[in-house]
């Protein structure tokens, strides 16, 4: 029993979860029973794989140990680019698979840069946030082209899969996406050099681990990731916007902390983003759901950080210091 | 005399100026357990990367079991047969020691391009096994190393060595840090190592650790090798002097 309590208290993620049910409690009861209403949860899930698929991609690279600020400008430069491919004629799926791929050769720019001139990705990244975020603007030409509603078959990403039309399909691909990167992360070689690559490097490239490769791969997913959920928001918007997923870089690394991923790297977990992820969508909507003045969005989820990480080091210490039973 | 399992001839390495090595030869025969002496900046810790594949000599052959070969990175030394054990650099702390055991060499359940699914079942057990055979004594394969004490990650890390099949173990200053006790057994597992037949090199600061259980010392000064004795027909005093 004391144990599994341990057990708990050096889980991070526990806390955020359980933060997240008393959140919605509370605005459950704040909001006078709207926030758990089908309108509003329709809402909430519409929006959430959008923002949680960029925490899934930033939450690996933070575990393998890198950092990337980019993903905001990814997250509008990829929705932009397909729009533009497919409004000058080029297929659907060849304009998504050529938008991805260019999210793709970004995320390899980030990783390679960071790695051969060694330099902290926090500073490649940042460039990178801006030169992204000026290509968004260059292709569209300053006019955000426009797709006939109909014209595309985005219903694949953002249909409503229910009768009664409470989840989309970006939930489902969500989920999947989500449950295929942590089985990545649990279950494979490739995992485990994540994980020592980012826990120890000395370690790791003692050990053979060809590190720079796996933090580049991260590099690449995690950009890949941050492009499809712009395309999903784009499409269930159908507008496609070169301001899209401002701040959204920011948001998707408090997810990551908030779920208990180390800033050093070596520690957390996907699911653990999922629910910082999750966290700060409650909050907003909640907030909006009950009447509270909704600038204050930015500071709570700040004050939730701070708070996240001061009280997940704390939590793990107790469980660390806790004498237990080791024999037996 | 039969053919050394490691043999360096005429090694250089120069780090932006500074000549690390200057022409190190040494042969290391079979089953020998050798004492690698010497101060700060003797060359000692740029001879062991070499060999471990952290960095690459500028001049020189190694030759392994007469064979000349190229080592362009750890996994060629490793795949050689050669296991490096450093004094703290060898483990991650945050994962679990099974995990530790199979860094890079993970068993899988099946793989494409060599990436797949890890046999988790088999690490467990192996580690498990691995452990005990170096006689250390632990509750579960999957506790954080970053928990264990310093002698216990070093007996890891030993296992970890054996349970590979090296030929040829390098310590890089594995009692470092550690406590009179810790000491002692990370000792034991030199001495065990004799007794499986593994070749070992044992580099330390400290004399006393090293005349424990190494029979023959080899001491190095500015780059080279100044003296090379059978620790019976050698004193602390006199290789104290040579440095």
């Amino acid at each position: 029993m004391k144990r599994l309590f341990k057990l708990a208290l050096q889980k991070p993620e526990l806390a955020s979860t359980l933060l997240l049910v008393l959140l919605i409690l509370m605005f459950q009861i704040l909001s006078g029973a709207v926030f758990l209403s089908i309108d509003n949860v329709r809402g909430v899930l519409g929006l959430l794989p959008e923002t949680a698929l960029v925490a899934v991609g930033v939450t690996l690279l933070m575990i393998c140990g890198e950092f990337d600020l980019s993903v905001g400008s990814v997250f509008a430069l990829m929705p932009m680019t397909m729009a533009v491919l497919v409004v000058a004629g080029v297929p659907f799926w060849l304009a998504v698979f050529l938008g991805l791929a260019l999210c793709a050769f970004i995320g390899f720019v980030n990783g390679w840069i960071t790695i051969k001139f060694d330099i902290p990705s926090f500073i490649t990244t940042l460039g990178m946030m801006f030169m992204a975020r000026s290509m968004t603007v260059v292709v569209s030409g300053g006019f955000p082209p426009r797709i006939k509603p109909g014209a595309v078959p985005s219903w694949i990403f953002t249909g409503f899969v229910d009768d009664g039309g409470l989840v989309r399909a970006s939930v489902l691909w969500f989920v999947g996406i989500a449950v295929l990167i942590s089985l990545l992360l649990a279950k494979t070689n490739f995992g485990n050099w994540v994980r020592a690559t980012g826990g120890f490097l000395p370690a790791a490239a003692a050990m053979g681990i060809p590190s720079g490769k796996v933090k580049i791969a991260c590099f690449m997913i995690c950009s890949v990731l941050a492009g499809f959920a712009g395309m999903i928001q784009s499409l269930r918007l159908n507008s496609f916007l070169p301001a899209l997923g401002e701040g959204m870089e920011l948001q998707a690394v408090a997810a990551a902390v908030i779920g208990g991923t180390s800033l050093m790297g070596g520690v957390g977990s996907i699911i653990g983003g999922l629910i910082g992820a999750t966290l700060i969508r409650v909050i907003d909507n909640g907030m909006v759901m009950s009447q509270i003045d909704s600038n204050w969005f930015k500071f709570a989820i700040g004050a939730l950080t701070i708070f996240a990480v001061v009280g997940n080091a704390w939590l793990r210490r107790r469980g660390r210091a806790m004498q237990v039973e080791t024999d037996k | 005399m039969s053919t050394p399992i490691i043999e360096t001839r005429n090694l250089h390495k120069w780090y932006s100026g500074v000549h690390a090595l200057k022409g190190v030869s040494l042969k290391i025969e079979k089953g020998q357990a050798l004492g690698l002496v010497g101060d700060n900046g003797a060359g000692k810790s740029t001879l062991i990367n070499i060999l471990s594949g952290l960095h690459r000599q500028d001049e020189g052959q190694i030759l392994l079991e007469g064979q000349e070969v190229d080592i362009r990175n750890p996994k060629d030394s490793m795949r050689l047969g050669i296991e490096t054990i450093y004094q703290y650099n060898s483990m991650v702390p945050l994962m679990t020691i099974s995990r530790n055991v199979f860094i890079g060499r993970e068993p899988l359940k099946w793989s494409i391009g060599g990436f797949g699914i890890l046999d988790e079942q088999k690490m467990r057990e192996e580690s498990v096994k691995a452990i005990a055979d170096v006689d250390l004594h632990l509750r579960s394969p999957d506790a954080l190393v970053g928990e264990l004490s310093g002698g216990q990650r070093q007996g890891v890390a030993i296992a970890r060595a054996m349970h590979f099949k090296s030929k040829v173990m390098i310590l890089d200053e594995p009692t470092n840090h550690l406590s009179v006790k810790e000491t002692a057994k990370v000792i034991g597992f030199v001495k065990g190592l004799k007794e499986q037949g593994v070749t070992s090199v044992f580099i330390s600061h400290n004399m006393h650790h090293v005349f424990a259980c190494c029979d023959r010392i080899v001491a190095m000064a500015l780059g080279q090798i100044v003296l090379d004795k059978p620790v019976s027909e050698t004193s602390i005093e006199e290789v104290s002097e040579k440095l």
